[in-house]
């Protein structure tokens, strides 16, 4: 009895660059997405869902803002601080872009040290992104405080001008804020894991029998990212407008 | 398969070509100092964008340079930071090319908009001068368009 010769070729066959491997790698009657763990590949079509979902949001705000004949209120000086006794416009908002902003950095580099396999500097990056996240949530806590309490804003009309201000304003900072929690959550648990080492010794997760292993450090990261990206399409076309 | 051995790349910037042909092998693997550049050029960006609310540009000027530096960040992180530059093409395409068609929706969006804008203008813009609950007679002309 002779054994068959392995004849898997899931691995074997050459993969081309180019449009003519966009070409082969759907017709190749495996798995279309080459190189990315089905993890990876299912995170991008939900950040690709999320696109549409955000940018519905945003392309309604275009429209009732483009629509109403009421003056809308002036986000430059509605998102002003008083600092060191000086006005300073939409500073609020600026310093929340750069802790995101920076949050994404530390974020990134909790990607290349989880290939790396060094835990503990993983683990604290993870940590110090979440602590970012945190911040920037709390910051949006504040700016929320003082639009409702101070200025009178509601989701139904404010007294600064056009009632549509409001309610897109709390739709879209709201949904986005509540990405950013989740997110929150979901570091804190993925920088447990780390540090425990689950990772290392492919300890399943939670609702999956399948292996852990560093990759879910880099879809948590692609998450994170696509929340940075987000924000700065409401930075540019809700504060900035 | 991808998770199998985590690869060592010194982290000088030289090794680029290295770490994109074997990155197929061990996940995305690229040097540190992108990440710190693009970092960098993000926070350069994101200043800049908010000089342009600072010093008051307005008009096409400002809509260009709001544009511009929004597209500029969006692409980095999408480049860089979520490694899009080192994916296959047929996952690029997958993901990049659907949200186009917001441009459709973006095109409608503003069409109505204007419409919208116009029919209030037109009806509700002049209220004072002419009554709210009475159509007005024949013959009456239609009440210029404040813009």
């Amino acid at each position: 009895m002779t054994q068959p010769a392995p004849t898997g070729t899931a691995e074997a066959l050459p993969l081309h660059p180019g449009l003519q491997g966009v070409v082969a790698d759907w017709s190749s009657d495996q798995r279309a997405f080459k190189n990315v763990p089905w993890g990876k590949a299912m995170m991008w079509i939900f950040l690709l869902s999320d696109t549409f979902i955000f940018s519905s949001f945003l392309i309604s705000y275009m429209t009732v803002r483009m629509s109403t004949t009421v003056p809308w209120p002036n986000p430059s000086e509605v998102f002003s601080l008083t600092l060191w006794g000086k006005n300073i416009p939409l500073i609020l908002i600026a310093i929340m872009t750069f802790v995101l902003i920076s949050s994404s950095g530390t974020m990134a580099l909790a990607v290349n040290y989880g290939y790396r396999k060094n835990r503990v500097t993983t683990f604290w990056l993870l940590l110090a992104t979440a602590a970012l996240g945190a911040t920037f949530v709390g910051m949006q806590a504040f700016e929320w405080t003082k639009l409702i309490v101070d200025e009178g804003i509601r989701p139904w009309g404010n007294p600064l001008g056009a009632a549509q201000f409001g309610s897109t304003f709390f739709m879209i900072t709201g949904f986005h804020g509540t990405h950013v929690s989740i997110g929150v959550i979901f570091l804190i648990i993925v920088a447990i894991k780390v540090l425990r080492g689950d990772l290392d010794r492919q300890k399943p997760g939670f609702l999956t029998g399948r292996k852990g292993n560093y990759e879910i450090v880099e879809i948590m990261g692609l998450y994170w990212h696509f929340v940075d990206l987000v924000w700065v399409f409401i930075f540019a076309v809700f504060y900035l407008w | 398969m991808a998770h199998a051995e985590g690869q060592h790349h010194p982290a000088t910037g030289q090794h680029h070509a290295a770490a994109e042909a074997q990155h197929h092998e061990v996940g995305q693997q690229h040097p540190l100092g992108i990440y710190f550049k693009i970092w960098g050029l993000l926070f350069v960006l994101s200043t800049a964008s908010y000089l342009v609310d600072y010093f008051h540009f307005q008009g096409y000027l400002r809509w260009f340079l709001i544009l511009t530096f929004m597209l500029l960040k969006a692409g980095l992180i999408v480049a860089v930071f979520m490694h899009m530059l080192w994916e296959r093409l047929a996952m690029v395409y997958v993901i990049l090319v659907p949200p186009l068609v917001l441009m459709v929706l973006l095109g409608i969006g503003a069409l109505e908009a204007d419409y919208t804008f116009f029919t209030r203008e037109t009806f509700f813009g002049a209220a004072p001068a002419m009554p709210a609950v009475h159509p007005a007679p024949a013959g009456t002309p239609v009440p210029a368009i404040h813009k």
